[in-house]
C-alpha cells in the first residue's frame, strides 16, 4: 500500500517535471497577437465590452456609470451608429473583485469575441487584466481609474487612460491647499492602493511639510471611525480624502459623530454631490439615523475636470441632459452619470476618427493621435508617447444647495514635478464635434 | 437449503475480488477515466468555457477539503477562503520571486503552506466546537487578507499581485490554446489530490473522522484521538484550500486581497450545504452550482431586462433561494435528491417486478 502510493506520487512528479520549465519563465509562445484585426466588428455593429462593479463595495454610486454610457450609445445607435455600425455594449458585473474580472474580461474577449474593452472600472481589478489584453491584442480604452499605470506606451500599448491621473491630481489639490490653508495641519485619508500613493506623490510635492497624519482605508472594511478619531487627534484642520464615493460618504458620517469638523478636500473621483447626497441618505438611514446631505457636504471641497452637472449654461451638460432625459430619466444626472456619457461619447469619436473600415489599430492610431476634444475642461494626453486621459483639474466648492462654484479654474500638469499651469484652451462644443452626424 | 449452500461462496468470492485491486488503485483508475471525460469535454468546448471548467475545478478540490472537515469531521469552518489565501500567494510570490521554479512546485509548496496554516489553525479549533470554532475560523478569513495591507512591498497592498505564469511545454505551445492547457494542468492535480482525499475518506483515518463526528465521548472511549484527529481534518481541509487558491493563481494570474472576503468563504460552505453535506459527489455539485448557478441567473437577469438594480443582484438572490428551496426539500442536498431519485426509480422497479411476478 505504501509502496504503491510511493510509487505514484514518484510517476506524477516525474510526469509534472518533464512537462513544465519555470513557472515564471516565459514559454515563447502567445506574446505576438496580430493588431490589426476587426474581431467584433461586422458591416452593422461593434461589439465592446466593459467590466464594472455593479454589486459589491465600490456599487454604490459606480454601478450608474455603464448606465450613463449606455445612454449615449442608444443616442449613437438611433442616430444610425458611427460610420453605419450600431454599438453592441456589453457590461460586465465583477463586484469589485479581481477574480472575478479576470473571469469577466476574459468571457468578454473570448466568448463574447469583443472589439475593444472601454472604462473598465477599478485599479486593483484592471490591473489584473491589463496584461492579458494587450498579449490578446484587444484595445483597452478609456480605463474609468486615476492610475498611472494605464500611461505606459511602450508596455501596454493598447491601454489609454481617461479621467485624470491621481498624481496629477493630488499636485493640483496640494497646490491649492498650500495657497488657501497656509499653515494648517493637514491630514491624509486615502485608499490603500494606487489611488492613495499616487494622490500622495502629488500632494507632497507641495503639502507635505504641513501633513501631519496619514491614515489608509481598505474598501473592504466599511468602519472608518478608527481613521477619523486619529485624524482628530492628531488635530488635523485640512482632511484630504482619496475616496470612492462610498468611503467619502462614511467618512464624513464619522467625522460627524466623532464630533470632528475638518475641511474636507477630496478627489474627483467622490467628490460628486449629487451621488454623496444619497449615499450619505442611504448610510445614515441603514444607522437609523437622519441627516441633512446638504448640511454636512456644504463647504466640502472638491477637484474635477468634467462639467458639474448642476452647470446647465455648459453646452456638454445641456447636450447630455438631453440624451439623459431621453433615455434614462428615471435615474438622476449626476457627475457619476455624465461620466460614464462621456467616456461613451468619446469612446465613439475614436471609433468614427477610426475611419470607415475600424481595426484595433485603426482605433488605437486615433486615439493616439490626438485629435480627440471634447466634454472635458482640461484637455487629454493622449499621443504617440503618452496615453495619460484628462491632464489637470479645476478646484470647486459645494454649495449648501449641493450645486457647486468653481474656485479655481482649470489647471494642467505632468505626472512629474513639472509646474502647474493655468489651461486656457478652446473647448469644441457639441456641435463643433457633431458625433452623430452621417 | 439449496440457498444456503450457495450464500457463502459468494461472500468468499466478493472480498477476493476487491482485495485484487488494492483502493488506491481503483481511485487512480477512475480519476483517470474523470481527467480523459474532462479533457474530451475541453476539446469540444470554446475557450471561455474551458475557462468555466477549470473553474469548477480549483473549487470543487476546496468544497471538497472543506466537505471532508465540516461534513465528516464534523467541525464549521467560516474561513476556508484563508487557506486558498494562502495558497494563492505562495503561488505569486513563488511565480515573480523565483521565476525558475516549475509549477508543480509551486502548486506543492502553495498546498504545504495550505496545511501548515491549517495545522495551527486545526491547533487552536480543536479546543473549540460550535458558534466559538466558527467565530475563530471566520476570524482567520477576515484577519488574513490585511497582511497585504500590512506588508504593501512583498503582497502588492490592496491592488494585489498580477502576473502570467507559463505552463504549456514548448511541444505544445501553438498546438493547445493556453486556456485548455491551464484547464488540463487544474484538473491533473484536482484529481490527484481528490484521490488521496477519497483514500483517506475511506480508509481508517475517515472511519476515525466519523467517529469523532457523531460522539466525541464514543470515539474516545473507542480508543481515538479526538483532538490529533481533529487536527488532522484542518490539516488535509486546508492542503485542499492551498491547492484550490494556487491553482486559481494559476488559472488567472492574479492573487489580490478582494478576491479572498468573507464571501467567498461562506460561498464554499454554502456550497458544501448545497452539494451534499458529508458526500464528495456533493462537493462536485457544490462546485458546478457555484459556476453554474451565478452565470445562468445572469443569462436570466439579461434575457428579462430587468430594471438595473434588480438584474445585479439577482444572481445572489437566485443562490439563496436554490439553497433555500434545496435544504428543505433535500436536507442532504443535491447528493441527497439524486439518491432520493434512484431510490425511487430502484422501487418502483421492484414494485414493477413484484407486479410482474403475481
Amino acid at each position: 500500500m505504501r509502496t504503491t502510493r510511493t510509487v505514484a506520487g514518484i510517476a506524477v512528479l516525474t510526469l509534472a517535471l518533464g512537462a513544465c520549465g519555470g513557472a515564471g519563465e516565459s514559454d515563447g509562445g502567445g506574446g505576438q497577437a496580430a493588431t490589426d484585426s476587426a474581431v467584433g466588428v461586422t458591416k452593422d455593429t461593434v461589439v465592446i465590452g466593459t467590466h464594472q462593479p455593479l454589486t459589491g463595495p465600490a456599487a454604490p454610486g459606480y454601478s450608474k456609470i455603464s448606465a450613463g454610457a449606455r445612454a449615449v450609445y442608444q443616442a449613437i445607435n438611433d442616430g444610425g451608429g458611427i460610420n453605419g455600425r450600431k454599438i453592441d455594449y456589453r457590461v460586465e458585473d465583477d463586484g469589485y473583485n479581481p477574480t472575478k474580472t479576470v473571469e469577466v474580461v476574459k468571457k468578454l474577449v473570448l466568448q463574447d469575441k469583443v472589439f475593444a474593452i472601454v472604462g473598465g472600472l477599478g485599479t486593483p481589478t484592471h490591473s489584473k487584466v491589463v496584461d492579458y489584453l494587450n498579449t490578446e491584442g484587444v484595445p483597452d480604452l478609456l480605463v474609468s481609474s486615476g492610475a498611472l499605470a494605464w500611461d505606459n506606451p511602450q508596455k501596454a500599448p493598447m491601454t489609454f487612460g481617461y479621467q485624470v491621473d491621481y498624481t496629477r491630481e493630488g499636485k493640483v489639490q496640494g497646490k491649492y491647499i498650500k495657497d488657501h490653508f497656509a499653515g494648517k495641519k493637514i491630514g491624509y485619508f486615502t485608499q490603500n492602493d494606487d489611488v492613495g500613493r499616487d494622490t500622495q506623490a502629488g500632494l507632497d510635492q507641495f503639502v507635505k511639510d504641513q501633513a501631519v497624519v496619514r491614515q489608509g482605508y481598505d474598501s473592504a472594511n466599511t468602519d472608518v471611525t478608527p481613521q477619523l478619531s486619529a485624524l482628530k487627534a492628531a488635530g488635523a484642520e485640512v482632511v484630504v480624502c482619496a475616496c470612492i464615493p462610498a468611503f467619502t460618504a462614511l467618512a464624513i458620517l464619522a467625522a460627524a459623530k466623532i464630533g470632528y469638523h475638518p475641511q474636507f478636500v477630496v478627489s474627483s473621483i467622490g467628490a460628486d454631490p449629487a451621488t454623496l447626497a444619497g449615499l450619505l441618505q442611504d448610510f445614515a438611514k441603514r444607522g437609523g439615523a437622519s441627516v441633512s446631505s446638504g448640511q454636512l457636504l456644504a463647504g466640502l471641497i472638491g477637484t474635477g475636470y468634467l462639467p458639474d452637472v448642476a452647470q446647465t449654461s455648459d453646452p456638454w451638460v445641456a447636450y447630455f441632459k438631453g440624451i439623459h432625459d431621453k433615455y434614462i430619466a428615471k435615474e438622476p444626472f449626476t457627475n457619476t452619470v455624465l461620466f460614464g456619457m462621456v467616456q461613451a461619447y468619446t469612446f465613439g469619436q475614436a471609433l468614427k476618427a477610426a475611419g470607415p473600415d475600424p481595426t484595433r489599430q485603426k482605433v488605437v492610431d486615433a486615439m493616439s493621435s490626438g485629435v480627440l476634444k471634447g466634454p472635458g475642461l482640461t484637455p487629454f494626453g493622449f499621443s504617440k508617447d503618452s496615453h495619460a486621459g484628462y491632464t489637470g483639474a479645476y478646484v470647486f466648492k459645494i454649495n449648501p444647495d449641493t450645486t457647486t462654484t468653481v474656485i479655481q479654474p482649470p489647471a494642467v500638469t505632468d505626472r512629474g514635478t513639472g509646474a502647474i499651469t493655468p489651461y486656457a484652451g478652446e473647448r469644441a462644443t457639441p456641435e463643433q464635434v457633431n458625433l452623430l452626424s452621417k | 437449503m439449496s440457498v444456503r449452500t450457495e450464500l457463502p461462496e459468494t461472500r468468499v468470492d466478493t472480498p477476493e475480488k476487491r482485495r485484487a485491486l488494492p483502493p488506491l488503485l481503483v481511485h487512480a483508475l477512475a480519476a483517470l477515466g474523470a481527467l480523459a471525460v474532462i479533457v474530451a469535454l475541453t476539446l469540444v468546448t470554446d475557450e471561455f468555457t474551458n475557462l468555466r471548467i477549470a473553474t469548477i475545478g480549483y473549487y470543487l478540490i476546496a468544497v471538497a477539503g472543506l466537505t471532508l472537515l465540516t461534513g465528516l469531521t464534523g467541525q464549521v469552518s467560516l474561513g476556508h477562503g484563508a487557506f486558498m489565501f494562502i495558497g494563492a500567494y505562495t503561488v505569486a510570490l513563488l511565480v515573480r520571486r523565483v521565476p525558475s521554479f516549475p509549477l508543480w512546485a509551486d502548486l506543492l509548496l502553495a498546498s504545504a503552506a495550505g496545511g501548515l496554516a491549517g495545522l495551527l489553525a486545526g491547533a487552536a479549533a480543536a479546543r473549540l466546537r460550535g458558534p466559538y470554532l466558527a467565530g475563530a475560523t471566520l476570524a482567520l478569513a477576515v484577519g488574513l487578507p490585511a497582511l497585504t495591507r500590512r506588508f504593501p512591498d512583498l503582497l502588492g497592498g490592496s491592488n494585489g499581485l498580477s502576473f502570467t505564469v507559463h505552463s504549456r511545454p514548448a511541444a505544445v505551445v501553438g498546438v493547445v490554446p493556453e486556456l485548455r492547457w491551464q484547464t488540463w494542468i487544474v484538473w491533473l492535480s484536482v484529481l490527484v489530490a481528490l484521490v488521496l482525499v477519497v483514500n483517506i475518506v475511506r480508509g481508517r483515518l475517515g472511519r476515525d473522522f466519523r467517529a469523532v463526528r457523531d460522539d466525541e465521548v464514543a470515539a474516545a472511549l473507542g480508543g481515538i484521538a479526538v483532538g490529533r484527529t481533529k487536527i488532522l481534518a484542518f490539516l488535509v481541509s486546508a492542503v485542499c484550500g492551498g491547492l484550490a487558491g494556487g491553482l486559481q493563481a494559476f488559472l488567472l494570474g492574479t492573487a489580490a486581497p478582494g478576491s479572498f472576503t468573507p464571501a467567498l468563504s461562506l460561498s464554499l460552505l454554502a456550497a458544501v450545504v448545497l452539494g451534499g453535506l458529508g458526500s464528495l459527489w456533493g462537493a462536485l455539485w457544490g462546485a458546478v452550482a457555484l459556476v453554474y448557478f451565478q452565470a445562468w441567473s445572469e443569462d436570466l437577469a439579461d434575457v428579462l431586462h430587468l430594471n438595473t438594480d434588480v438584474a445585479n443582484n439577482l444572481p445572489l438572490a437566485v443562490y439563496g433561494v436554490i439553497l433555500i428551496v434545496v435544504v428543505l426539500a433535500f436536507p442532504r442536498g443535491i447528493q441527497g435528491g439524486f439518491q432520493w431519485l434512484r431510490g425511487l426509480l430502484r422501487r418502483s422497479a421492484e414494485q414493477k417486478e413484484i407486479h410482474e411476478n403475481h
